[in-house]
């Protein structure tokens, strides 16, 4: 589904992505992993076409690599960012209505069907997204994107700053988009959620690819878990 | 006085209703490019004479619909072939581009029409008095502008509160990459927000085109008062630009019908002039006379006790 291959990246001078490479197959579930700062987030950012990227990154087999974000997303890739950015002044129905596409097609989700999984924003679809709390908002931000039916999804840093309970809804989550076959790139911090989820993992390090695997085989590595994750 | 009052009321809501139109589109569009378009008159100036021109051979209801479509298009042209190059280089490249634009708007306008004053009229049709007040007459032309100017705003406003596109464009202008990133196509958005806001400046030029004469210095008359329109009500607030392109539309208007003079003024305050005090000029201006500074008296004003406007927010 995604072939990321030799991927660059700079801000300005400073040279953040040094050859990436990785692939997520359609269906999988697949984690980013790695310490602050080493790329994770420039990496889904240069798939989605944010930062502008060099090398190749194909999706269903087309070079996407320099396309306008918006033909990206067209072609079914999904992304919520790092920072949520529901918009404050739209209604939770409305920030729902911008995930849609143009001339979309019979979508795996409908709005009503994401107000019955989620009875909370359905409480308060007509509440300004800005009042809801950082879950709420995270949980927003997911099924805005989902509205608009990707094929893959990239989340960057679900469930950062939130509370156990809710990094639990937003594991069920996850694992519900994955069923109805929609391939996931997550960027986690979260080991534990990482491990218990994923079918594969990839590990970062100074803005490479430093290790690939499988929860089963992350578990047992130490001296990568210790070099390259814990703190 | 009372009908003094009812006549300025009602000149000043047309008034306040034209400026509005092109606040409105000079106050979105300044949301997008983050600068403001210098040359956003010249497009009411443009609708005036397209509608002139396009009168003369197929009248004037022809020309009110063909000339905004014709400024809209030209105003998206703009944007795609010109502005948006120009944006890569920064505001202040826009900001010149902008200037340079209106110049070369008038330059055109005098070299096609010439540099008198055209005789654009209102429509047979429209030519009657509405009511009579009073004993004073007040044209249905007028009514026709009130009319016009708030079907517009109230289609406009439902557009971008209400339909999935208007919610589209509201996210678009602050937060341009979130909305890329879920598969709507910016730029287009943008160059249709900049076609619409210019096409509304054109109708402005249509409608005010026989009422405020149609020469080639009437962007630069309405351009200014404009600005200190979108400053007062805040930077890219819709609200702010309606609210004080009426208080604006209002208050040149009473100044105008007041007639009073500098020492009518002082005298109600109680104070005593006499004729040859050296400042005898200043003491013998009438409100009429100053009535085109008002507006920028207010700026000032605003300027001082709300430096982000009526309805603008900090910068963070
Ligand atoms: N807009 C930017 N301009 C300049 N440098 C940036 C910018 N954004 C990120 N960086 C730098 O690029 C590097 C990688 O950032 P990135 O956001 O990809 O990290 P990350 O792995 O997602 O980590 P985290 O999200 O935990 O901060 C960091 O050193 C960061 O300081
Ligand atoms: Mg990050």
């Amino acid at each position: 589904m995604l072939e990321v291959s030799a991927l660059n990246a700079y801000y300005g001078k400073s040279h953040i992505l040094r050859g990436v490479e990785f692939n997520v197959k359609a269906g999988e579930i697949v984690s980013l992993l790695g310490r602050n700062g080493v790329g994770r987030s420039t990496t889904v950012k240069s798939i989605i076409g944010e930062v502008s990227p060099q090398g190749s990154i194909k999706f269903k087999g087309e070079e996407i690599a320099g396309r306008p974000s918006f033909e990206i997303a067209h072609r079914g890739v999904g992304y919520v960012p790092e920072n949520r950015e529901v918009f404050p002044t739209l209604t939770v129905r409305q920030n729902l209505m911008l995930g849609i596409k143009n001339d979309q097609k019979k979508p795996r989700w409908t709005m009503s069907e994401i107000f019955e999984m989620f009875p909370n924003l359905a409480e308060r679809a007509d509440v300004s997204g800005g009042v809801l709390s950082g879950g709420e908002q995270q949980m927003l931000s997911m099924c805005r994107t989902l509205m608009g039916d990707p094929d893959m999804i990239m989340i960057d840093e679900p469930t950062e700053g939130l509370a156990p309970k809710v990094v639990e809804q937003i594991s069920r989550l996850l694992e519900e988009i994955a069923s109805r076959g929609v391939a996931i790139l997550l960027v986690e911090q979260k080991l534990n959620v990482a491990l218990r989820i994923s079918h594969r993992l990839y590990v970062m390090g100074h803005g490479q690819i430093v290790y690939e695997g499988t929860p089963a085989t992350l578990k047992l590595a130490d001296e990568i878990r210790s070099e390259w994750l814990e703190v | 006085m009372l009908e003094v009052f009812v006549f300025s009321t009602l000149n000043g809501l047309v008034t306040g209703l034209l400026l509005f139109m092109l606040a409105s589109g000079l106050t979105l569009i300044f949301s997008m490019m983050g600068v403001l378009n210098f040359a956003h008159a010249s497009f009411y100036m443009l609708g005036a004479y397209f509608a002139y021109s396009i009168s003369l051979k197929l009248g004037f209801w022809a020309g009110l619909l063909i000339a905004p479509l014709l400024v809209g298009a030209f105003g998206a042209l703009v944007e795609r072939y010109a502005l948006r190059r120009v944006h890569a280089h920064g505001h202040v490249a826009e900001l010149v581009f902008t200037f340079g634009l209106a110049f070369l708007v008038e330059e055109a306008v005098q070299f096609f029409w010439g540099a008198d004053t055209k005789n654009y009229q209102s429509p047979d049709l429209l030519n009657f008095p509405l009511f009579t007040l009073f004993g004073q007459e007040f044209s249905a032309y007028r009514g026709f502008m009130i009319t016009i100017s708030v079907g517009i705003f109230l289609a406009l406003y439902y557009m971008l509160t209400r339909s999935r596109i208007g919610i589209i464009i509201q996210a678009a202008i602050t937060h341009p990459h979130t909305v890329a990133n879920l598969g709507h196509n910016v730029p287009l958005i943008f160059m249709a927000v900049f076609g619409v806001g210019t096409a509304l400046a054109g109708v402005a030029g249509v409608i005010a085109g026989p009422v405020l004469t149609t020469f080639p210095g009437m962007a630069v008359v309405l351009g200014s008062i404009v600005f200190v329109i979108v400053v007062i009500g805040g930077l890219g607030s819709l609200g702010g630009a309606f609210v004080a392109s009426l208080m604006i539309g209002l208050l040149q208007s009473y100044a105008i019908a007041s007639n009073l003079g500098m020492p009518d003024l002082l005298n109600w305050l109680g104070l005593e002039f006499s004729r040859d005090h050296p400042l005898n000029d200043l003491w013998t201006l009438t409100l009429p006379q100053i009535a085109p500074v008002l507006p920028f008296l207010l700026l000032v004003l605003v300027l001082i006790f709300r430096p982000t406007g009526l309805a603008g927010k900090r910068e963070e």
